[in-house]
């Protein structure tokens, strides 16, 4: 049976089986892991480019509390930037779903504020704030986080059935519960999906808003100030740390829509 | 029957939906009384559904003036007088069908003792025991339909507005909720107003089926049905439930629509 | 009569958009404006101190493009569009080359069931690298790579970003797409005695194209978001990049120029987001989305 036939969903699998899912995973990560060992420094690869696992894990070992150090800064920039901009945006879509007319009025140009590379903007909040401080980066992860939020949770609570608005209607409950019974919770898998894309956007956000100058403690800085010494194994360490807090937020973000939306089908179908 | 006991009275009813729109609905005048099974029946477009919405104070009509239980739609809707069906069951996916039938209740602040009896109830009712637990997307079609009945009858409302409750489903499933439907409606003396297309539901349900034609929706005759109480799979097959069809299927006819 | 109703809405709704644009640009202009006197008037420092280096007027912002930036020199706007132009270059390859390789990447994950459990984890996890931490090394490092003696251009080298961000979004919505693809239809097509290669072509993708169209604007943007932050590092003068850390060093003495290259690139983001949206239009024709 070929793999299209999966998006049906299926019945909770049981342990052995889950496990047993993962095993291409690790085969990859098994392969991979190889080459970058062996393969890319017998093509010829220059240390540069990629310097062999081995060394970028040495290298890691040799500066690893500094790198740790570094990517708990960055880190919680990121994650004040993604509390900060998720939680406005959120509030704002409740207030533009509440009155429509303004929201339907807003929405393409919110669409559009989605469109602009607001990663450019990280020297001004830098020059607002000041170089240090690490509002500068908090703020520039919350501007990248918020629009997406916004657009798909107002969406979410807005693409509900009319009957299901109907149906309130028959009970003569007031515009509050509407939106606590009926358009909150379909809502979540929208906003699901974007706090999981926010999640990479505020780690970017952070890293970026460095590289224009923060604390020399930071992530971003040691990879830029690793690249300008050449000392390529530390600049590849410094990534690493970056990428395992990045896939770490997300990872904690998609466990969370796992139990918010343990009702929701595609929770069970095991897919993705 | 006199205007203080009829649950639903409407007074030339019409309804027009945007500047000089379509004529959805045109002096409708319609008295249901207590205990009685309305089936609306139309082509699509002659403001079937427009009329039960009207009823329920879900759509506001342009003139005309519509009582139900002795008081305003808008009054009756506050006071929560009737449920509704759709003919999505429209449940909420987050909730499970337990969740989803004391919804009402939870809104009108039962507790949660009340709600769980009741609940229990209306499963065995709908006979749906042991899928209290399931979430929607678990259930068939048929199924979620029944779940959507027991929600409507949950808080026990005197008036049960159907849209349609039956047209998605097939017509094994259609004619055994139909029988269900028959007995809660026996069982709890409640009176059924209910949108159909279907000519053998409509004549098979009702007390009165109420013929309608489009552009302008108006109601072009009223059959009574006179087939015994209560009703069985043989009643369809009852010379009198044809010669029934046949008058109603000659209504619609002669009310414009094409069949 | 119906048609003539249809026309006068239309150029009404037209009248209506362009009536709400035009209250938008004023809305922003009245909040900055506002925001500026009330924390200049009251003198707050919270969350930062406003002055003219902080939040320069609107008007200077857009004055500033149309300023030479030393006398005699042509206007900063010329400036600003051979800039935008060259970074817009670098965005385009990137989002071509991305978009073709998510294309493919999610046409075989969504084909090959194994590859959905062993790669498409790796997939989401590359995009949780910091984009500008690989930057400076794929720049610089394939600044060194040659082959059979050709070097990639700087432009290219900074297209190779845009691509890494662009392919993501269109790999996972190229899967969900072809899988969207109505069972039935399917049926339809077997009973054709269709090979898979006919059901790919004639089905699947045309019902992936609204999928992929909603990945094409979401990549869109994220192209140009990796040609400005690919010429970060890369020390490449002639993008909008350039102008960024050029401008970022004198923001002291001439702010409103670090906006007005913002202002250029926010505009070139959305260029690149509505020519996919035009494009949209012109190729899927789908029911408009039902919203309450």
């Amino acid at each position: 049976m070929n793999a299209y036939a999966q998006a049906a969903p299926r019945a909770e699998r049981p342990w052995g089986r889950r496990l047993r899912g993962w095993v291409p995973a690790l085969v990859v990560l098994g392969l991979g892991l190889a080459a970058w060992e062996w393969l890319l420094p017998a093509l010829g690869v220059e240390r540069y480019l990629l310097p062999p696992l081995s060394d970028v894990l040495q290298a890691f070992w040799d500066d690893r509390s500094e790198l740790l150090e570094a990517g708990w800064i960055t880190f919680k920039e990121a994650l004040g930037g993604f509390v900060l901009g998720c939680s406005l945006a959120f509030v704002l879509a409740l207030v533009l779903a509440r009155w429509r007319p303004f929201g339907n009025a807003l929405m393409p140009y919110m669409i559009a504020a989605n469109a602009v590379p607001i990663v450019a903007f990280a020297p001004i909040t830098n020059a607002w704030f000041g170089t240090l401080s690490p509002w500068s980066k908090i703020v520039i992860a919350a501007v990248l986080c918020f629009f997406p939020v916004l657009v798909n949770t107002l969406r979410g609570l807005t693409s509900v059935r009319p009957e299901s608005i109907e149906l309130m209607r028959s009970y003569a409950v007031p515009q509050r519960v509407v939106f606590r019974r009926v358009r909150i919770p379909n809502s979540l898998p929208f906003v699901f999906s974007a706090l999981k894309i926010a999640s990479v956007l505020a780690m970017i956000g952070a890293v970026v808003g460095d590289y224009f100058g923060g604390s020399t403690d930071a992530l971003g800085v040691k990879v830029v100030s690793a690249v300008s010494v050449a000392q390529y194994e530390t600049a590849w360490a410094a990534i690493l740390v970056a990428s395992m807090l990045g896939i770490a937020f997300y990872g904690v973000v998609a466990f969370a829509e796992r139990l918010a939306l343990s009702w929701h089908p595609s929770t069970r179908a095991g897919n993705e | 029957m006199s205007t203080s006991e009829a649950v639903v009275s409407a007074r030339s009813i019409s309804k027009t939906f945007g500047k000089g729109g379509v004529n959805a609905l045109q002096d409708i005048d319609l008295e249901v009384g207590q205990g009685e099974f309305i089936s609306l029946i139309g082509p699509s477009g002659c403001g079937k559904s427009t009329l039960l919405r009207v009823i329920g104070d879900l759509v506001e009509p342009s003139s005309g003036e519509i009582l139900v239980n002795g008081k305003s739609a808008h009054r009756a809707r506050l006071d929560r007088d009737y449920g509704i069906v759709f003919q999505a069951a429209v449940l909420y996916d987050w909730r499970t069908v337990a969740k989803n039938i004391a919804l009402p209740l939870e809104l009108m602040g039962y507790d949660r003792a009340t709600r769980a009896g009741r609940v229990r109830e209306l499963l065995h009712l709908m006979e749906l025991d042991g899928f209290e637990k399931h979430y929607p997307w678990q259930l068939s079609g048929g199924m979620q339909q029944r779940v959507s009945i027991a929600r409507a009858l949950s808080f026990s409302p005197a008036l049960l507005l159907m849209d349609e409750p039956f047209g998605a489903l097939d017509e094994m499933t259609r004619e055994r909720l139909n029988v269900e439907l028959l007995r809660i409606w026996a069982e709890l003396g409640s009176t059924v107003i209910f949108v159909t297309h279907s000519i053998s539901e409509a004549v098979y349900l009702s007390t009165r089926v109420v013929v309608m034609s489009p552009r302008p929706g108006r109601i072009t005759s009223v059959v009574p049905i006179d087939l015994p109480q209560p009703r069985t799979f043989e009643t369809r097959e009852d010379p009198r439930f044809f010669e029934l069809v046949t008058q109603v299927r000659e209504a619609l006819h002669a009310g414009g629509a094409e069949l | 009569m119906w048609d003539a109703l249809r026309v006068t809405s239309r150029i009404g709704s037209a009248a209506a958009r362009i009536a709400v644009l035009v209250l938008v640009l004023l809305g922003l202009w009245a909040l900055w404006e506002g925001y500026r006197a009330l924390w200049e008037e009251t003198g707050w420092t919270r969350p930062f101190r406003v002055n003219a280096t902080t939040m320069p007027h609107l008007h200077d912002i857009v004055g500033a493009l149309f300023d030479p930036l030393r006398e005699g020199e042509p206007l900063l706007a010329r400036f600003m569009l051979d800039a935008a132009l060259f970074t817009a270059k670098e965005a385009a390859v990137g989002f071509a080359i991305g978009a073709a390789i998510g294309f493919l990447l999610g046409a075989l994950i969504a084909r090959f069931a194994v590859l959905q459990r062993g790669v498409m984890p790796y997939i989401i996890a590359s995009q949780t690298i910091p984009i500008l931490a690989i930057a400076p090394i794929v720049v610089v490092g394939l600044g060194n790579v040659s082959i059979l003696g050709w070097t990639p251009k700087d432009w290219m080298r900074v297209a190779v970003i845009a691509a890494y961000l662009t392919f993501f979004p269109v790999t996972v919505n190229t899967v969900r797409g072809l899988r969207s693809a109505d069972p039935a239809a399917v049926e339809l097509m077997e009973s054709y005695a269709a090979g898979e290669w006919a059901v790919f072509w004639k089905l699947r993708v045309p019902a992936s194209l609204p999928y992929l169209f909603s990945a094409f604007k979401v990549a869109a943007t994220a192209s140009v978001v990796g040609a400005v932050i690919g010429e970060l590092p890369s020390s490449i003068q002639s993008g909008l990049g350039g102008w960024i850390i050029n401008f970022n060093q004198y923001y002291a003495l001439d702010p409103e120029n670090l906006w007005a290259v913002n202002l250029v690139a926010a505009l070139l983001g959305i260029s690149f987001f509505l020519v996919v949206v035009l494009v949209e239009k012109l190729v899927v024709h789908r029911p408009p989305e039902i919203l309450v």
